[in-house]
Order: structure tokens, then sequence, then C-alpha cells
């Protein structure tokens, strides 16, 4: 999805970074990016740094980044749609109705970033530094104690006891109960057909009204 | 007792300390580990130091040793322990989270790819970029 946006608008100063939340690292994240074939930088981020430092809880989440090095749209999903929820939690079949929505958002997002691209600043989607205040979701205690927890877990399954892991990322679930990163990686590392089994799919359900891109309204 | 110290980014394996009510190490493992180091004004990390409470200077220095689980409950540091694996871990104060989050300036990471080539943020600074989360999960 990236790459067809990078080769547009590369020469135009653009250059997006993938990271990939995988604690099993190049083992599990290889397979996607040899497929992938990227031209732009794809680093695998074992520990979930950048899901700490710059505050995402799922994937695929984005924040954009201007020339400065400033932070213009905190981290929000990334041209995601909960329309996804409608589809078949075993065969994946998605309705009409709900794929013309996942294209649609798709596209506003694209555009959206197409726009801040050609204008910056002056871009509706490039936010006043209140406004991006604002939409920063910022670390409580619960937070911070959470991502320990996971780090300790991912640790102890690096060292070769990823039994004993399990206990630290359910600390960490319950700490951050919003982060489907902790929720599924948590699943991957215990079985890698977990995280889109039938147990994220009773987690989504349970969601209910919520979302689980829970997108801004402005694209 | 040798431990495994994960302090924010840094993990440092076979730390000799005493786990006996804090988290006792060396003055030298406290700067190995932690980066901070005991002086006059309190415990230090370049400019910026905690003083340590008059009252509480028993909680956080021993014979030698400096706790490290007193100076992260000061600082508001999460710390969580696996003791049948002899494994601390310390992540970074909601305070500093915050404020560096909404300064809005971008922090820096540097992270490998495939080929282990390192990648920086701010080597990238003068394009407008995209960071996108991913995994294969």
């Amino acid at each position: 999805m990236w790459q067809a946006l990078y080769t547009e608008l590369a020469p135009k100063g653009f250059l997006p970074i993938a990271v990939a939340f995988d604690s099993a690292g190049n083992e599990a994240a290889a397979p996607w990016i040899k497929a992938a074939n990227p031209t732009y930088p794809c680093i695998i981020d074992r520990r979930h740094i950048v899901a700490e430092l710059f505050d995402m809880v799922n994937v695929p989440n984005a924040v954009w980044i201007d020339e400065n090095g400033k932070i213009v749209r905190p981290s929000e999903p990334a041209g995601s749609s909960d329309a996804f929820r409608k589809m078949d939690h075993t065969t994946f079949a998605i309705p009409p109705d709900a794929l013309a929505e996942l294209q649609a958002k798709r596209s506003a997002y694209l555009d959206a970033i197409r726009d801040w691209v050609d204008k910056g600043a002056a871009s509706k989607f490039a936010l006043s530094e209140e406004e991006a205040v604002r939409r920063m979701h910022t670390p409580s205690d619960d937070h911070v104690r959470a991502a320990a927890n996971f780090r300790l877990g991912e640790y102890l399954a690096e060292i070769g006891h990823p039994q004993d892991a399990q206990k630290y990322f359910a600390e960490a679930k319950r700490l951050r109960p919003e982060s489907w990163n902790y929720k599924r990686q948590a699943w991957a590392l215990e079985d890698p057909m977990k995280a889109g089994g039938p147990e994220f799919w009773a987690a989504v359900d349970a969601l209910g009204e919520k979302k689980y891109y829970p997108t801004s309204d402005d694209i | 007792m040798a431990i495994d110290i994960i302090y924010g980014e840094r993990v440092t394996k076979g730390v000799d300390a005493d786990t006996k009510n804090g988290l006792w190490l060396s003055a030298e493992d406290f700067k190995r580990v932690a980066g901070f180091e005991r002086k006059p004004e309190g415990f230090c990390k370049g400019e910026q130091c905690y003083p340590v409470p008059p009252a509480r200077k028993a909680d956080f220095e021993n014979i030698g040793r400096y706790n490290l689980a007193a100076l992260a409950e000061l600082i508001g540091q999460p710390m969580v322990a696996d003791e049948s694996h002899q494994v601390w871990c310390f992540g970074e104060a909601a305070e500093n989270r915050k404020r560096a989050l909404t300064s809005l300036e971008a922090p820096d990471f540097s992270l490998p790819d495939l080929e282990g080539r390192v990648h920086s943020l701010s080597e990238h600074r003068g394009k407008k970029i995209l960071l996108v989360s991913w995994a294969s999960w």
C-alpha cells in the first residue's frame, strides 16, 4: 500500500518508514517484507520501542512528522476502518458494502497525505500545535507500567521462557486494554494462528459499539 | 546474586545485586546499568539531579551500595521483577513520556532493517515522514 504512494510522492520529499512490531524479529517479519520488496525503510522493532515512544496501540497506526522533526498528526489508525469487522470470521469474505467502505477510507487517507505533501503546514490535515497536543494520547502511570510488564514478558520469551512471559503480558493487557499490540503480540508468541483466530474475533466482538480503529473525523 | 536488568532500552546481564529490601548495586554498576551517579546534589544523570529526601537517606544508600528500586520510585519509573528468572525491568516515567510527546518533537530511535542496517529517524530530517506500524500477526 505504501510503495505506490512512495513512488508517487518521493520526488516531493515524502518518505514512509514502516515499523514491524514483531517480538519474533526477522523470522516473523521477513516473508512479508520480501514479498512486498519495498524501497523505503522497513525496520524491525522486536521490543515495540516505537509503539511506546509514539503511543501507538495497534497496526496500522501512523504518525506524520514534518521536515523539522515535528509531529503534525499524532498516532491514529492509518487509513483503516472498522468495516473489516463485517468480514466472515472464518472465510474472511467481505460483503461488497464493507469492502467499498474500507476502500473509501483508505483513499481518503492517501489523499490527505498527498494534500499534506503538496501544501505542508497549509494543508488542513497538518494539525495546529494546539490540536496535535489535544489529540495526543499521553501515557498514565498504568500505561508505563503496562509497557514495563510487556517488556519483561518479551525479554523472558526471548531468553527461552515463553510460558513464564504470559503472566506479564496478561498484566500489560489488564493495565492497558486498548492496546491491541499487546493482545495480538502475546497471542502470536503463544501460537502464530491465534492472533487472527477465534480469540481475536471474540475480543473484537466484545468491543460492541466501541471502535477497533478509532479514526479521526477530519479524514 | 547475579541478575539481569532491563533499564529503558539498555539490558545489562549478570549484575551483582543485593535484592533484600530493594535493588542494591555498587556505585559502578549503578552508573553502568542506569547511567546515574551519586553527587552532593543527589542522583544525577547529565544535568538532571534528583535530590534524596534527607529523612529517607537510608532507603537510598548503604555501605557503598545504592538502591535502584528506591530511585525508580522517587522518579515515578515503573519497576517489574521476575524473581524466578532474576530479571528486573525498569520503564520510563509517565511524566517524562508525557513531556516528550506534548513537546511535539518526534523522539528519535535507531532500529535495524532485515539486513541489519540501522535506521534512525533523525537521519531523514528534511523529508515528510509517514511513520507507520504493521506486524506479521
